[in-house]
């Protein structure tokens, strides 16, 4: 865990970034959620939205309700408090079905890791992930807490597409990918939840800060729950804690 | 039935934009909304509507128009393109009306990308989460979460009221001056030379360039000896990263929010409708201004916006309209003459 100093990064008029590190690490995000806590709870003015990442977070304004260099000094220093780690009470138990079809790249990254494709499956499906990040593409999940035996840098060349629900694995990171897109990521499985449905209310499944935990689910079950997530039946679990 | 615009024929991009789609950032979506604000608001204020209502955008597009089932009050502002009614030129940045059985032809543009034609009360599409813009990667908004196509027939709001015809100046591209940006997020991750070259060579727009950003070409961009790859961070509108090739991409309305290369600077929110109106084979140069002096033109740039409305001038008679027609440029110099 790193404590430097947390450093402030122009992003031109509209929005500055709070850096904490530079690293995938479990203490920068979480005080770069505890952050995000702290200026949701304030709502100082002028700021308009805020966008956690693994170790910086990003701060949208609006340049006429607020100075852009006071705005991203007070967050600064508010950032540089010993502020209070926010625990979510949100925990996701999320469907996976691993390997066959439903993730191409089980079998290769269990190789890779002198594993077999159980012992990948039962520690990717081992930990309680925290959102640490949504982005690239709309609810694009990324986790941190994925067992460091698993990382394994990206592919050489992306596949042109993977599909909505894939479940993956890149460098130090895990991913739940809402829609189908190109990735070079290794993809374990899939789950039928939709994390991203416009029509929803709400829209995104997942949050940052969210605890996220993969179930591993026979591919039986496949059909059953991918027509409940399409009658827009909830497939993953929600436990408040 | 109510109205529709027939897109009778459309060659370039056509989108359907309005303000963005804000407060999804921290879920991965960008706002999207027009790559020039301001055209797309004299636009919209040219036929009475609030500067943010949904109005169509042409990517160096060209099109016939028609209306079916009624009339609409329309105008066209942006990137200066010939247009005409039934064959007769008629001006941009004014607004007229199109009738049922007329034919509205937008030529591709002469100079820049983004035309905006906006229509009286809107386009009436559904609006998804808070908004009509097009994300076209995320397939939302638009028309059914799609681009335009010829072919296409768009709702039209009101049927066009007697209200007189209203101009504007023709709104500048501002194409001569570089581009200004704000240094930083990640500029310490560039060499000094990195940065040398990225502050003082000429780049060129390249062909990959669309809604999500621009990419250029030119000198590559050195980077500091930590290499290029940082631990993805976000990104906003105006974010000029540069991946390990060493050429710079400027991303713009409908970018990915976040991403893994070093950020060099950010083009200031005042001038991310001038990057956008240059086309692909144009170059641009870059300049730094620090950030006080982004701040107060991003206050210019939308008291500019908000003042269109007193600028709006009366359409009266033949003598404005060919004057708006730039065709009386030499009635004009007679008058002088004579004088």
């Amino acid at each position: 865990m790193t404590h430097d100093a947390p450093r402030l990064l122009p992003c031109g008029d509209t929005a500055f970034t709070i850096e904490f590190g530079s690293s995938i690490d479990a203490g920068l995000s979480a005080r770069v959620l505890a952050l995000d806590a702290a200026l949701a709870q304030r709502a100082l003015p002028g700021v308009v939205e805020t966008v956690p990442t693994y170790r910086s977070l990003t701060v949208h304004l609006d340049p006429l309700r607020a100075d852009p260099a006071e705005l991203g000094r007070a967050v600064l220093a508010l950032a540089g408090e010993p502020l209070a780690a926010v625990p979510s009470p949100r925990l996701w138990r999320i469907p996976v079905v691993y390997g066959g079809a439903f993730g191409i790249d089980l079998d290769a990254v269990a190789a890779h890791h002198g594993l077999t494709p159980e012992a990948v499956i039962a520690r990717h499906s081992a930990p309680d992930y925290s959102v640490a990040m949504i982005g690239f593409l709309p609810g694009y999940a990324y986790l941190e807490g994925l067992d460091p035996g698993l990382a394994l840098s990206r592919r050489p060349s992306p596949r042109p597409v993977t599909p909505a629900g894939t479940i993956s694995i890149g460098g130090a990171q895990a991913l739940v990918a809402s829609i189908a897109a190109p990735s070079g990521w290794h993809l374990l499985g899939r789950t039928p939840e939709k994390t991203f449905v416009p029509e929803r209310d709400p829209v995104f499944l997942l949050r940052p800060g969210d605890r996220v935990r993969f179930v591993p689910t026979p591919a039986e079950r496949w059909d059953t729950l991918a027509a409940a997530a399409e009658a827009g039946e909830p497939v993953a679990e929600l436990c408040e804690g | 039935m109510s109205a529709h615009l027939h897109l009778a024929r459309l060659t370039g991009a056509a989108s359907l934009q309005d303000g963005g789609r804000r407060g999804y950032l921290r879920f991965g979506l960008s706002a999207s909304g027009p790559m020039d604000p301001l055209a797309f608001a004299a636009a919209n204020r040219l036929v009475g509507n609030p500067a943010d209502a949904a109005a169509l955008e042409l990517g160096l597009a060209g099109a016939s128009l028609r209306v079916e089932g009624g009339a609409a009050r329309l105008a066209l502002a942006g990137a200066p393109s010939g247009l005409r009614l039934d064959g007769e030129p008629l001006a941009a940045h004014r607004s007229f009306v199109l009738r049922e059985g007329s034919e509205l032809t937008v030529e591709r543009p002469r100079e820049g990308v983004f035309a905006y034609l906006a229509a009286a009360g809107g386009f009436p599409v559904c609006s998804v989460m808070g908004s009509r813009a097009l994300h076209q990667r995320a397939a939302l908004g638009g028309l059914d979460g799609r681009a335009c196509r010829e072919g296409d027939r768009l709702p039209l709001a009101a049927p066009a009221s007697g209200e007189a015809d209203q101009s504007l100046d023709p709104i500048s591209l501002e194409r001569d001056a570089p581009i200004r940006v704000v240094l930083g997020p990640q500029d310490d991750l560039f060499s000094q030379a990195g940065l040398a070259t990225f502050l003082g060579e000429a780049f060129t727009v390249s062909n990959r360039a669309d809604r999500m950003g621009y990419q250029l070409d030119g000198p590559e961009i050195a980077h500091g000896a930590g290499g290029f790859n940082i631990v993805s961070d976000a990104t906003v509108a105006g974010s000029v990263q540069v991946p390990g090739s060493g050429r710079p991409i400027v991303l713009l309305a409908d970018r990915q929010t976040t991403g893994g290369y070093p950020k060099i600077a950010t083009v200031i929110s005042a001038d991310l409708r001038r990057i956008a109106q240059r086309r692909p084979g144009e170059t641009l140069r870059f300049a730094a201004v620090d950030l006080a002096t982004a701040t107060r033109l991003a206050r210019e740039a939308a008291a500019r916006i908000a003042a269109l409305g007193t600028r709006l001038r009366p359409v009266e008679g033949e003598a404005e309209r060919l004057m708006a027609a730039n065709l009386a440029g030499a009635a004009v110099d007679a008058f002088r003459d004579g004088d």
